[in-house]
């Protein structure tokens, strides 16, 4: 069945209308739909990591290819990554870190994390101090938005990090 | 010995479908997921074998001593056959990627860990080497998040998280560092679709960083009228934030539903009428049906259901429709795979079943 809307592509979303009283079914090919916002095609994050990943790509010929080739743990290179849209490890992110900020700003609209730190089994001062920073900005929102029984989790969190048990079961 | 999926549990992850959390004949269910990798090791696409077997042992060690995972069940996807791996996607535990595509070789060293009760689950090697999530019944985006939250901090204490200072967690795709947080609301909206309102409400939910997708994955089809609606960003905002944006935005599309439906019920009754009553008579009468049929006729019913047109049916039995039907699932009570023409023909005795079934029990209570 061909789109009824541009009678040129093969129909993938049939969609059934009321209108003053009577059913309709339309049927329409992706592109006509997601012009019309009803398709998914184009609204996923693929879309603008893409286009992207491709200007970075040409910005990178452009420069002198001297900065950061490669990563030395997984051997990524800014093509490969250009290709696939994947990083291949943690140092990934070092390696290409100037590139990056660019597509994460692009991507998130910035680039600093501001959600929940991580505590390793083993935290330094610095790992328990961050977590607390996190703990403590999240309970001070808690409060305002009177979420009372996250606060209430979140306060004990607090106290046992202090404690020094930051163990969860 | 090889572990058999379903085993002791024919429901085994399948809680939410018990349709018993808020405006659940709205929303189906809810859905959190954290992207988490492993220190040392490279990600998905560039770690060889060894890397993933030992992401894998680090982690299933883990899950194992993980005080959430208590008494659930590990399942080795590569020692699956076909049918259970389809199985594991049919009822939204495992991504396509982890099973391998229809026809692929399944990846190596892939696993599933799986909570008992409720839907908290761990996907190993993955894109990420974790992939923690839970699902809920209904519109409960604090209890999903509750739980795998603390999930997260068991596992994070027992293997060693990628997180970087400025970035968060690490992710293989750049789309998820940060939180890692993917949460998402499984909509039914025949109303907003049937008063042409849909393409509005859909459209202001991407200018508002959200994105939307039909029920089955990317570039899927919107079949019966089921809308996937999810945060596209996991950067720069915590995770309550991200979680409460969807929740006001989730909230507001409940209720520009619940407005179109009575919109629909006061100007075209006998249209919606009629549209409801020939659904469900081709359910409890069809003798042969594809599943993207039973999909759009089950849209009907649940919106007769929903306005009350329709008195006997349960949710919860539209849900488990939904699962069962599908294609994996008729194939493994049957014990066997089924060529297309069997499964069309299966599918609809099963339906008509569930849906005798339905209306003898309404009528005996
Ligand atoms: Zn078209
Ligand atoms: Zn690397």
């Amino acid at each position: 069945m061909l789109c009824e809307n541009c009678g040129k592509n093969e129909a993938a979303i049939h969609l059934t209308q009321i209108q003053n009283n009577e059913m309709t079914t339309r049927h329409l090919c992706e592109v006509c739909a997601e012009t019309m916002g009803l398709s998914s095609g184009g609204a996923g994050p693929s879309a603008p990591l893409a286009d992207f990943i491709a200007q970075m790509g040409k910005a990178i010929a452009s420069e002198t290819a001297t900065t950061a080739g490669t990563c030395p743990s997984c051997g990524l290179t800014l093509a490969d990554f250009k290709k696939t849209g994947r990083l291949g490890c943690a140092r990934c992110y070092s390696v290409f870190d100037t590139s990056l900020r660019g597509l994460l700003r692009k991507l998130h609209g910035g680039t600093q994390h501001s959600g929940k730190v991580y505590l390793p089994k083993d935290p330094t001062e610095t790992d328990r101090t961050a977590r607390l920073v996190s703990l403590r900005r999240g309970l001070g929102r808690a409060v305002d938005s009177e979420d009372f029984e996250r606060a209430a989790a979140l306060r004990d969190q607090i106290r046992r990090l202090e404690a020094g048990q930051e163990v969860q079961g | 010995m090889k572990e058999r999926f379903l085993d002791g549990d024919p429901d085994a992850g399948l809680a939410w479908l018990r349709a018993d959390g808020p405006n659940s004949d709205i929303v189906l269910s809810t859905r959190i997921r954290l992207a988490r990798n492993l220190r040392n090791f490279r990600f998905g696409t560039r770690a060889d074998a060894d890397d993933r077997g030992e992401v894998l042992r680090l982690t299933l060690a883990a899950a194992d001593a993980a005080p959430s995972l208590q008494s659930g069940r590990n399942v080795t996807v590569s020692t699956l056959d076909d049918t259970e791996r389809q199985l594991l996607l049919e009822r939204h535990l495992v991504s396509r990627e982890l099973i391998g595509g229809e026809g692929h070789v399944a990846p190596t060293h892939t696993a599933l860990v799986l909570a008992p009760g409720e839907g908290l689950s761990v996907m190993v090697n993955e894109e990420d080497h974790l992939r923690l999530q839970n699902i809920v019944g209904g519109f409960r985006l604090r209890d999903a998040w509750r739980d795998v939250e603390r999930l997260d901090d068991e596992m994070g204490q027992r293997v060693p998280y990628a997180f970087h200072p400025e970035f968060g967690y690490l992710t293989s795709c750049p789309t998820n560092v940060g939180t890692g947080l993917r949460a998402s609301v499984l909509m039914h909206l025949p109303g907003l679709v049937l008063t042409q309102e849909i393409a509005k409400v859909l459209q202001g939910i991407s200018q508002v960083g959200l994105t939307f997708r039909g029920l089955y994955g990317e570039g899927s089809d919107v079949v019966g009228n089921f809308f996937q609606i999810s945060n596209q960003t996991t950067l720069g905002k915590t995770e309550e934030d991200l979680i409460d944006h969807l929740q006001r935005i989730v909230q507001q599309v409940v209720q520009y539903e619940t407005q179109a439906r009575s919109v629909l019920l006061r100007d075209a009754p006998t249209v919606i009428e009629d549209k409801v009553w020939r659904a469900y008579g081709l359910l409890r009468h069809a003798r042969s049906t594809s599943f993207e049929e039973v999909m759009n006729l089950l849209s009907g019913v649940r919106l007769g259901v929903g306005l009350k047109l329709i008195e006997n049916v349960r949710v919860q039995t539209l849900n488990r429709i939904m699962i069962f039907a599908q294609s994996a699932h008729l194939e493994r009570a049957a014990r066997g795979r089924l060529p297309e023409g069997d499964l069309d023909v299966r599918r609809a005795a099963f339906v008509r079943g569930v849906l005798a079934a339905e209306e003898s029990g309404a009528a005996n209570a």
